[in-house]
């Protein structure tokens, strides 16, 4: 009684070109599914986790910390509280009795520990049953030992990813407009939405400071306190990986007035896009700007081009399918493939909403497969169904592919190699020739089946 | 002595519920299912891929915020003919979370009313254990599902058979199909609960696999209650009646307790109960890899001797660790686990009190904080321990070798063997080859010979 797609879950499945465009998201997960999700805590969890030197306390059971501890590849140039995991591991008398208690000992004990320059304190699914006042004792601590501490309402039960986005931006955005943005320049920008994945970060600001504008706070990737808290006096903001940062964005816009563009910092035209929408934007107040930057991009153009066509040889019309997280980076990916001379056949994404895959249905060759949510058997019948020969997602994904005997690109949060900026570009392109290039696939069943049928047939021998 | 804190940083153990799925994961065709909401199973999903490298998949209840008022039975019902839809399913293996534990979900009522309400359907078996997470660690988790199994799926006697029970706790996949050989090599037929030597560490595919080969056939299990004996590795987390305690009140399965087989001395005491059940001698094989032990013991004893240990990681495994440490000549000065137990110090010291002169320090209930707390002042050569200890490995500047689970920064973590004098011997080359390494690299000439 298999069944790889189930009713429930059609029609978050398109295939371009085969039916008119529709598409179901931003649905709960189905029960049993297997979805490929976590949960609002994991959400608020990746947003916050690289500011570095605030503390983050998880308020739960272990396991939600134990979970993220030092699970991303956000880096910092200094302070590297974030990569310790903070627990108030709360037991059974906890749960009975309630928590509030230990959670306040917890925080008064972390605090002159470490003193940090804040505190993040995560509600899990747990604290929203037995009802902890989070609010409350995180006032009290704060009136005490003088620092922001922020509860951030991530229940993992009350609802997906997107939900802790939203509650980490209005964690956030209590720092907001704390600190004094006296001395900044009037040509300047927050980066939100990236993470300093391998330092992407690091990369992206150096385009910014050659071009002659001024970096006033990471959202969050090699994030501080500080910065955040006076990032109300930067003149815009970048929104790169929109679902986890633009809500931010939104709030700063309304309060502050600060405008935001949408950007990403990944391929080719998205990377040389944004730079040119930062300049554009600052036009006005410094005529050559302009210039600069379209020197900037075509020095690094006419170093990315050349070896780019190289690897492109060996990867022309090489098949792809990629599952992420949010669909901005479907859209950038699909682009970079395209200068690798790749097609992509298969996308989908965990929070994608009905605009992204319109969207994405409308960049997408014919034949295409769009899923939304999707789940481990899925994923494998796609991949053989559209015969891939690599696959790009995370940690999850990578053994439904492997085990096809396909190649596989990590880009997800634990990567460990700068994908982001035309340098990344070049990485990115690498990490894809690297896996589609191995002579192991030769080797594997699916692409010699004789071979797999003689294996099988001597072992049943003996 | 190290400061008692009241928060808990860098944990040295996982939650409870995903014992239970690794145990699930270990049972032939069968689907883990977590019953709460969805970010557990995908948390876990991926800490256990990144150790394992295996398609690991765990189905849950996704519960939202309407269940977690008005409960999640009618979720897991449905989660459960969904999983029944997509996998050609034996088995699932209900665990509860924290959640549904809190908001107090009677799961073995909604099964038994799934159970009648499709009763129409062939049924997997449906198997449930309550493994709320803010009582105990994984390895609770571990032995409750384990137990679970042996109460729910071992409905009676059956057939007396002249098969053994094995319940190895939680080793590597290497492990696990040494002990099967080692079982047909000594002319024992084992029941092995689970078996996670090919579910998790598997053959490449030619076409994908809804679910993995391998794990303890659900009809075994079933036909544990006529076997001639349970083997259980360790202390089972303390369980008040373990799964070979079930097996023997309901059913008269005489039990052999015996720790884990690492190191000589628990590999002999292995032997012998299997020796029990054998029908011939100490296979050849294992006499001779007893005797490369010993022999390996010698040639290496002066690299090792007195060099001081840090052991750290579930409780069984630790104190088999010390055994094997102690033995050799390597001094345990912090022994320590995340669980919670009364029964770890006595066993440490048992473990320890033949070849060690003088005692470690022993803490159950620790994390890595407390860890590196104790270890501050006691001059450790080395950490024996899984690669969360490699934050304090770094900052000692001393080797740390990789042991159990997890093992999320190096390759082949689950081909890592363990146990007996086969497994005892690959982790004592590791450790000498530790000790030398160490010594060539900060030696200011390098000897090319040592």
């Amino acid at each position: 009684m298999s069944q790889t797609i189930l009713d429930e879950r059609k029609s978050q499945v398109h295939r371009i070109g085969e039916e008119p465009f529709a598409m179901a998201c931003n649905r709960p997960s189905l029960a049993g599914a297997v979805s490929q999700r976590a949960c609002v805590f994991c959400g608020s969890r990746v947003v916050l986790y690289p500011i570095a030197d605030a503390l983050h306390l998880v308020h739960g059971p272990i396991g939600c910390a134990t979970y993220t501890w030092d699970i991303r590849g956000a880096i910092s140039s200094g302070p590297q509280l974030h990569r310790l995991s903070f627990s108030t591991d709360l037991q059974e008398m906890d749960v009975i009795f309630g928590g509030e208690k230990k959670l306040e000992a917890s925080l008064r004990e972390l605090i002159s520990l470490h003193s940090p320059k804040a505190a993040f304190v995560y509600s899990t699914c747990i604290v929203g049953l037995i009802g902890d006042d989070m609010e409350a004792v995180c006032r009290r601590v704060a009136a005490d030992t003088g620092i922001p501490v922020l509860p951030v309402m991530s229940e993992g039960f009350k609802g997906n990813k997107r939900e802790g986005y939203t509650a980490a931006c209005k964690a956030m955005f209590r720092l907001v407009g704390t600190g004094d943005a006296t001395g900044i320049s009037p040509m300047s920008v927050n980066i939100l939405g990236d993470f300093n994945l391998a330092g992407e970060t690091w990369i992206v600001r150096e385009y910014f400071r050659k071009m002659g504008v001024e970096v006033v706070a990471n959202v969050t990737g090699d994030g501080r306190v500080d910065d955040i808290r006076r990032c109300h006096g930067a003149a815009l903001n970048l929104v790169q990986c929109s679902g986890a940062t633009m809500e931010l964005a939104k709030m700063m816009q309304a309060e502050y007035g600060t405008p935001y563009q949408r950007v990403s910092y990944l391929g080719v035209e998205d990377m040389a896009d944004s730079l040119y929408k930062v300049a554009d934007f600052f036009a006005d107040q410094d005529p050559t700007i302009k210039a600069r930057t379209v020197e900037l991009v075509r020095a690094e153009l006419s170093d990315l081009m050349p070896k780019l066509a190289e690897l492109r040889q060996d990867l022309e019309g090489k098949k792809v399918a990629m599952y992420v997280g949010g669909s901005f980076k479907a859209f950038s990916l699909i682009k970079a493939f395209r200068h690798l001379g790749m097609r992509v056949v298969v996308v989908g994404s965990q929070t994608g909403t009905e605009e992204d895959y319109k969207e994405l249905a409308e960049i997408s060759d014919p034949g295409t497969i769009i899923v939304d949510d999707a789940n481990p058997l899925e994923l494998a019948q796609f991949i053989k169904e559209k015969d891939v020969d690599v696959f790009v997602g995370g940690v999850k994904e990578r053994p439904i592919a492997y085990k096809l005997g396909v190649g596989f690109c990590d880009h997800n949060h634990e990567r460990k190699i700068a994908l982001e900026g035309f340098v990344g570009m070049y990485n990115f392109a690498r990490e894809i020739h690297a896996s589609v290039m191995s002579p192991v696939w030769r080797f594997m069943p699916r692409r010699s089946p004789a071979r797999a049928a003689c294996a099988a047939k001597e072992a049943v021998n003996g | 002595m190290a400061e008692n804190y009241v928060s808990t940083t860098n944990a040295c153990k996982m939650c409870t519920p995903m014992g239970a799925a690794l145990v699930f994961k270990g049972i032939e065709n069968a689907v883990p299912f977590l019953h709460g909401s969805q970010g557990c199973a995908t948390y876990m999903r991926r800490y256990i891929i990144s150790h394992y490298r295996e398609p690991v998949d765990i189905a849950s209840s996704a519960l939202g915020e309407k269940s977690a008022v008005y409960g999640g039975g009618p979720n897991l019902k449905k989660g459960i003919l969904n999983v029944m839809r997509k996998y050609d399913v034996s088995l699932v293996g209900v665990a509860t979370t924290c959640l549904t534990e809190t908001i107090g979900d009677d799961v073995g009522r909604y099964l038994n009313e799934f159970r009648e309400e499709f009763s129409d359907l062939s049924l997997p078996e449906l198997v449930h254990v309550s493994t709320p997470s803010y009582s105990g660690t994984h390895m609770e988790g571990w032995h409750a599902a384990v137990r679970s199994l042996a109460d729910q799926v071992v409905k009676e006697k059956g057939r007396a058979h002249d098969g053994v029970n094995l319940l190895p706790g939680f080793l590597s996949p290497a492990d696990y199909r040494f002990l099967k050989a080692l079982g047909e090599r000594a002319g024992v037929r084992f029941t092995m609960l689970p078996d996670l030597s090919e579910t998790m560490d598997g053959v490449i595919w030619d076409d994908y696999h809804s679910l993995p080969d391998g794990g303890t056939p659900v009809s075994e299990i079933r036909a544990m209650g006529g076997a001639a004996g349970t083997v259980e590795f360790g202390m089972s987390g303390g369980l008040f009646e373990s799964a070979a305690g079930v097996l023997d009140r309901k059913f008269g399965v005489p039990a052999r307790r015996t720790t884990m087989p690492i190191g000589l001395r628990a590999t002999d005491a292995f032997m012998d109960v299997l020796a029990e059940f054998a029908s011939c001698d100490m296979p050849a094989k294992d006499a001779f890899d007893r005797g490369r032990l010993l022999d390996a013991m010698v040639d290496g004893h002066k690299y090792i001797f007195g060099k001081r240990a840090v052991v750290y990681g579930e409780e069984d495994f630790v104190v088999a660790l010390c055994s094997f440490l102690g033995e050799i000549g390597v001094q345990p000065v912090l022994v320590a686990t995340g669980a919670k137990s009364d029964r770890f110090k006595a066993a440490v010291t048992n473990a320890l009190a033949e070849v060690c002169q003088t005692m470690p320090v022993i803490r159950d209930d620790a994390d890595f904080k407390d860890i590196e707390d104790e270890a501050a002042e006691l001059n450790p050569d080395l950490l024996v321990g899984h690669s969360k200890g490699y934050k304090l490995a770094r900052a000692k500047n001393i080797p740390l070798i990789r042991v159990g689970f997890p093992i999320h920064d190096r390759f082949g973590g689950q081909r890592i063997l363990h146990v007996g004098y086969e497994g005892a011997l690959a982790l004592y080359d590791r450790l000498v080859n530790a000790v030398l390494e160490k010594s060539q690299d900060e030696c200011p000439v390098g000897y090319g010979y040592l």
